[in-house]
């Protein structure tokens, strides 16, 4: 994956997982299926990393290698610099957030919680002190002695979260832990999740196929497609530069119109004859017809025939969302767009100017 | 009531009466059919389990005929013979622990088959369980597969396997490991053998029925969180199958501690277990009161260990034994 490499900022934390060149295959024959093909991916202490991606494209399969409940056909998985493909789950200092939850249903909460120091065979003094300070620390003091089954969805998950952290493991795996709650119980959880990853300083990898979600919690985004990582980088960088299409089109509404590009050129071509600068991906200098990327936020409505306007076009539709409006633009050239406005005068049918930002992303297929 | 309403308050009173009685008389019918729904099984214990028991309590209080059969003459021999033994000579009472030893040789084996069958029967539902369910048909087939033939006969083919003369003995000295038979035939240890084969199926489909049921997620969980295999066991599977160890255990020590034909053909008859005491009461002892005597003990001592088990299981206490 020539991309992966994308974001190399200032690496002062040393790794905490190196995976390299994973392989994972389920079935024989015709029903093989490669649910991860070939991926290589580095996981700094301490940071918040998202694996992102749509249903079935390995983003499981992964954690689950680096839990140890399965093992990987070919590759190496290092856990603080150490081969760990030979431990079992139970003899890795890895511990997981479980999609559905999976709280022992014949123990007390704080026993559910105290379960992992209570293997590990520590003193029953410390495991109780363990399991209060994360009752506080999730704030279930209150329901201690409850069975897990007399619990809300939202205080499942606390407890999920908590008996994951008690045994202080080097890594916690967070498998979609929101996707079973309700908007508003998801958006205070995803607060109290990055509280807990500062306060607890354990590396927090976090699966999710919600994009927004990524954007907002994440230090580093890995984008996950069909058993590949495409991008590795911070959210910022994967927004506003996504290396490839596929990213593009993953998060956010996104414009993708062909350009052309000479060799040697830090300008492409638009239909329309407009020039732009292009931002090329990594190590990679393509010539000819490319696809360009330009976010809705980016581009602006403006008179037909301005100075600015590096493209032309009539309003099919309008669409309020709330905090604005999504203008589709039929281009001159026969391409569909979407420009985003705070508020707009113009109207459905009107000719209309549109207006680029300095630069675009050029993207690889 | 609105004013446009053609219904007097009287008309409305007589209504709601009606409907009130109308949902009273569907309420008694949907009793009296679900009643009826019971009946045949109402019927089929009435007749052939309260009745018999009543008979049997009755005569545990008369007096044993001389053929057989009783005489209708109150006494509470039975019992009192259950504890104490009449001198030949001058009948003065002294303690006897002879069918006392009885019955606890008897509890005694019937657990110890319980657990082997426990021991024997939770791996072997335990592997079913975690087939693939189109497979699982197949395993639970062969289980049952020993109910096509009568216990008897198999009872007597492990008393032709067990014999001194049976493969396992001939095979033995077929090789040399020892020069004369090992007495294997009319033990304890045979009668305990037979109880396990004949009574396995009972444990190992109650533990396959709830350890089917156990979310494989759990057990991951609890590797995660740095349980050893033998932990996961005894922590998070056992008590998840708790249901099931418990009905099995019912299933076969029940029938295990009352069982007639497995003592009486491996055992030899020589140490007697209860079932085989009440039969020789009713056959060549001719003490009718005697029999229903004993067999009301063993039916007081299985209510009172079912109660104190179930008790005690049900209080969640992980391990179990
Ligand atoms: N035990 C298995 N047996 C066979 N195929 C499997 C198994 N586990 C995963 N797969 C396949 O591997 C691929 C990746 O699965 P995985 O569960 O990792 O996806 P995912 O990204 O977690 O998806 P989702 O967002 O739906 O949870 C899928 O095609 C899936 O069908
Ligand atoms: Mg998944």
């Amino acid at each position: 994956m020539a991309q992966n490499g994308v974001s190399q900022g200032a690496d002062t934390h040393k790794n905490m997982i190196l995976a390299e060149g994973v392989v994972k295959t389920f079935g024989q024959g015709e029903h093989m299926v490669t649910a991860l093909d070939n991926v290589s991916v580095t996981i700094r202490q301490n940071e918040f990393f998202t694996l992102l991606g749509p249903s079935g494209c390995g983003k499981t399969t992964l954690l689950r290698l680096i839990a140890g409940f399965d093992l990987p056909d070919r590759g190496n998985i290092l856990l603080d610099g150490q081969e760990i493909g030979h431990l079992p789950p139970y003899k890795r200092p890895v511990n997981t957030v479980f999609q559905n939850y999976a709280l022992f249903p014949h123990m007390s909460v704080a026993r559910n919680i105290g379960f992992g120091l209570e293997m590990q065979g520590r003193p029953a003094k410390e495991i109780s002190e363990a399991t209060d300070r994360m009752l506080a620390l999730v704030q279930m003091e209150h329901l201690a002695d409850r069975q897990t089954d007399q619990l809300s969805g939202g205080q499942q998950q606390r407890v999920a979260l908590a008996r994951a952290l008690a045994p202080h493991p080097k890594v916690l795996l967070l498998d979609e832990p929101l996707s079973a709650l309700d908007l508003k119980l998801r958006k205070e959880m995803q607060i109290e999740l990055k509280r807990l990853q500062h306060e607890t300083g354990i590396t927090f990898v976090f699966v999710t196929h919600d994009q927004e979600e990524a954007l907002t919690m994440s230090d580093r985004i890995a984008v996950m497609s069909a058993g590949d990582i495409l991008q590795v980088g911070p959210p910022k960088e994967i927004y506003n530069n996504p290396a490839r299409r596929f990213v593009a089109d993953f998060i956010g509404d996104i414009n993708i119109l062909e350009a052309d590009l000479t060799s040697g050129d830090t300008q492409a071509t638009l239909p329309g004859g407009a020039r732009i600068n292009a931002i090329l991906p990594n190590s990679w200098a393509p010539t000819g017809r490319v696809n360009v990327a330009i976010r809705p936020e980016d581009m602006a409505l403006t008179q037909p025939g301005a100075d600015n306007a590096a493209l032309h076009g009539t309003v099919q539709n309008i669409v309020y969302f709330g905090s604005g409006h999504n203008v589709h633009v039929a281009l001159d050239s026969g391409l569909d767009i979407i420009v985003r406005c705070a508020g707009t005068s113009h109207e459905v049918g009107a000719l209309v100017g549109i207006t680029l930002p300095d630069a675009v992303q050029v993207l690889v297929d | 009531m609105t004013q446009s309403s053609f219904i007097t308050p009287a008309q409305q009173a007589e209504s709601d009466a009606k409907l009130a009685a109308a949902k009273a008389q569907t309420d008694a019918d949907a009793r009296r059919r679900r009643l009826q729904l019971l009946s045949p099984s109402v019927l089929l214990i009435g007749i052939f389990g309260l009745f018999p028991l009543t008979i049997t309590l009755i005569y545990s209080f008369l007096s044993p005929g001389s053929y057989g059969g009783v005489t209708w003459e109150f006494s509470t021999n039975a019992y009192v013979q259950f504890l104490f033994e009449a001198d030949i000579f001058d009948d003065t009472l002294s303690f006897s622990t002879t069918y006392l030893s009885i019955f606890s040789r008897s509890i005694g084996l019937a657990l110890v088959a319980t657990v082997g069958a426990l021991i024997i029967g939770f791996p072997t539902a335990y592997f079913i369980a975690s087939k693939r369910p189109e497979q699982r048909n197949f395993w639970l087939f062969l289980i049952t597969l020993p109910f096509w033939t009568n216990l008897l006969i198999r009872t007597y083919a492990i008393l032709l396997i067990i014999r001194d003369e049976g493969i396992i003995n001939l095979g033995l000295m077929g090789v040399g490991i020892t020069d004369k038979p090992i007495g294997i035939l009319y033990t304890d240890f045979a009668v305990f053998m037979g109880l396990i084969y004949s009574y396995l199926p009972f444990m190992v489909l109650p533990l396959y029925a709830s350890l089917e049921k156990l979310d494989f997620r759990l057990v991951e969980a609890a590797y995660d969180l740095y349980a050893s295999r033998f932990q996961v066991l005894r922590h998070i599977i056992i008590p998840m199958a708790k249901p099931g160890i418990v009905a099995g255990c019912i299933l076969v020590f029940i029938p295990g501690l009352g069982a007639y034909i497995t003592p009486e053909l491996l055992g030899g008859g020589k140490d007697l277990m209860i079932g085989n005491l009440i039969a020789l009461q009713f056959g060549g002892s001719r003490n009718w009161p005697f029999g229903s005597a004993a067999a009301l003990i063993l039916m007081v001592v299985v209510m009172l260990s079912l109660i104190v088990y179930v008790r005690h299981a049900g209080k969640g206490g992980a391990s179990h034994g």
